[in-house]
């Protein structure tokens, strides 16, 4: 949807033994993971499997106990000193967010702005860029998603679905690199989830790299190049959809399967 | 099949009482509590009539006078000037209380644990006694030299006493009530922007506080009205506002009650302003919140006594 004349190559995300704990709970216990440039991949498990978690680490919304994430070849979080690494500060972290965009579960509009404001906001107030340029593309990205006539429209206004794929736009107003999603479609009403899941569709057949944790399976099915099964902060499976959803190795995994599909 | 037929009450079926008129339901109670009131407020406006020790003739001779007028303007400024600070003041406390430093946060909690716990008064009479404590103020480098000197008794006026005792006294209750409307705006909210790469100083100004607002506005207005009556309390400390200056004039006049109902009748008329103001901020505020804005204190008082409603009836129901 967004043409990106991206010259890096190399994967778009790279985990390497991500551990993370939420108190004395760990959640993440060692992931390692490598999302290429244009793959579309699936995180699937059972809610507490630490699938959103490690969503969220990736654009450090969560700060990570141990292991390195990349995106893009650069670290999230840290930075080299003196051969070492420390921590980022707030504004370092607020830099490597730009490239990436993130759509959650319950929308997360601002209710204060309008589906156009909503978008507009980002590119004008953090990028810089010009009103009038970033208008035009927040329309045009409106009118991708289907909500053209929904510009002055104020998110409570808006169905879940609206919202959903205006905050799909809000993301893509910046231009990400990446696209991460977390559970978009779980807060939705059965007869919604078809529009937000087309709009990703195309999103994913305009060569968008994304990542998206997800229960739907027939989603994953067609468009994943790779499902990865997650469950108790590891993972356990990953593969093609063939692979993981149709002959499906792991007990675990089957089991799940066996629930979603039933 | 058909459905067995419902029986209304009276042996009726609900087919039958398609065609009956529906009146709406009455409340004597109303009428009842209407005439009480009306009984009491007639004797109220008897007593205010007839009691010649009002001096209603001293009151409307003064109402207008010129340091009464003064007073009032000066009571409105204070007012302006002392919840301008306290707002902004309040917002930054309020901010540092929420940060993650616990120093600042500490800072703040001592600031206004120390504001909020010790009464207004006492904290005006500091601040006009200041001199007593530190007769020079100087501008320099701590421990180091000293560039500029001034001299307290001149730089700390009742004037500058009373906005420095109101605004810090009220910033640390402004504070709570940010801190209350931050806490109010869902956790979501910042994790949006902060995922867009917004800064935190970013995230607060432009998505959290214009939400935290509508918690803020009512309580903020609350405290302006309260505010414009605590300036009062600065005739203490000989600052001419609306209190002080009907003091003056009945100090010199011995017409005690008449000076002080024009000191009421301001208050009550400023206070009545505010609320109104307040009632329209308030409305601006529920923007993207709301999808019917609230009625507005007319359309509730035809509410309220039934006027301008239609009886419902089911002749649209009928086919």
């Amino acid at each position: 949807m967004v043409a990106q004349t991206d010259t890096y190559l190399g994967p778009m995300v790279q985990a390497t033994n991500v551990h993370k704990s939420f108190g004395r709970v760990e959640v993440l216990k060692g992931i390692d993971l490598t999302l290429r440039k244009g793959e579309v991949m699936c995180l699937l498990g059972q809610s507490g499997s630490g699938k959103s978690t490690f969503l969220r680490c990736i654009n450090h919304l969560e700060r990570i106990d141990a292991g390195r994430i990349r995106v893009a070849g650069e670290l999230i979080g840290y930075a080299r000193q003196r051969g070492g690494l420390r921590e980022m500060h707030e504004s370092e972290v607020s830099a490597q967010r730009l490239d990436i965009g993130m759509v959650f579960q319950h929308f997360n509009l601002f209710p204060h702005m309008t589906a156009l404001q909503n978008v507009m906001e980002a590119p004008v107030g953090v990028r810089r860029e010009p009103k009038a340029e970033v208008r035009e593309r927040a329309v045009g990205l409106l009118t991708k998603v289907g909500l053209a006539d929904k510009q002055g429209a104020y998110p409570r206004q808006l169905s879940g679905g609206q919202q959903q794929r205006v905050a799909i736009a809000r993301a893509l107003a910046m231009r990400p690199r990446l696209m991460l999603f977390d559970e978009p479609t779980s807060a939705l009403d059965p007869e919604l989830v078809s529009d937000v899941l087309d709009v990703m569709r195309d999103l994913a057949a305009s060569g968008m790299t994304m990542m998206v944790v997800t229960h739907e399976i027939g989603f994953a099915r067609e468009v994943a190049d790779r499902v990865v099964f997650m469950d108790g902060g590891v993972i356990i499976e990953q593969g093609t959809p063939a692979e993981v959803l149709d002959n499906p190795q792991h007990k675990r995994t089957q089991g799940f399967l066996a629930k979603v599909l039933a | 099949m058909r459905s067995v037929p419902v029986q209304a009450p009276g042996g009726l079926a609900d087919e039958d009482t398609l065609d009956l008129p529906v009146r709406p339901a009455r409340h004597p109670g109303r009428w009842l509590g209407l005439a009480v009131v009306a009984v009491l407020a007639a004797m109220l406006v008897n007593t205010l009539l007839t009691n010649p020790r009002f001096e209603w003739d001293v009151v409307a001779q003064y109402f207008t006078s010129e340091s009464i007028i003064l007073g009032v303007r000066r009571t409105i400024d204070l007012t302006v000037i002392t919840m301008l600070i306290a707002v902004l003041l309040g917002i930054v406390l309020a901010v540092l209380r929420l940060s993650p430093n616990p120093i600042l946060s500490g800072a703040s909690w001592l600031f206004i644990w120390f504001f909020r716990g010790t009464p207004l008064l006492v904290q005006l009479l500091v601040w006009y006694n200041l001199a007593a404590l530190y007769p020079d103020l100087s501008l320099g480098i701590p421990f180091g030299p000293e560039f500029v000197q001034l001299e307290v008794n001149v730089l700390i006026t009742g004037y500058a006493a009373a906005v420095l005792g109101l605004s810090l006294n009220e910033s640390a209750y402004m504070a709570e009530i940010v801190r209350a409307g931050i806490l109010s705006v869902d956790q979501g909210q910042t994790e949006a922007a902060q995922a867009l790469g917004m800064s935190r100083l970013r995230t607060m100004r432009r998505v959290v506080l214009p939400q935290a607002m509508r918690v803020i506005i009512p309580p903020l207005g609350n405290d302006t009205i309260n505010m414009l009556k605590m300036t009062s309390l600065v005739s203490v400390i000989a600052v001419p506002e609306l209190l002080f200056a009907s003091q003056t004039i009945y100090s010199r006049t011995f017409q005690t009650i008449p000076l002080l109902l024009v000191a009421c009748i301001w208050y009550l008329i400023v206070v009545s302003l505010l609320s109104v103001g307040q009632y329209y901020i308030e409305r601006r505020f529920a923007r993207g919140a709301t999808r019917n804005l609230p009625l507005t204190p007319f359309q509730k008082v035809k509410k309220f006594f039934g006027w301008g409603q239609r009886g419902i009836t089911t002749t649209e129901v009928k086919e």
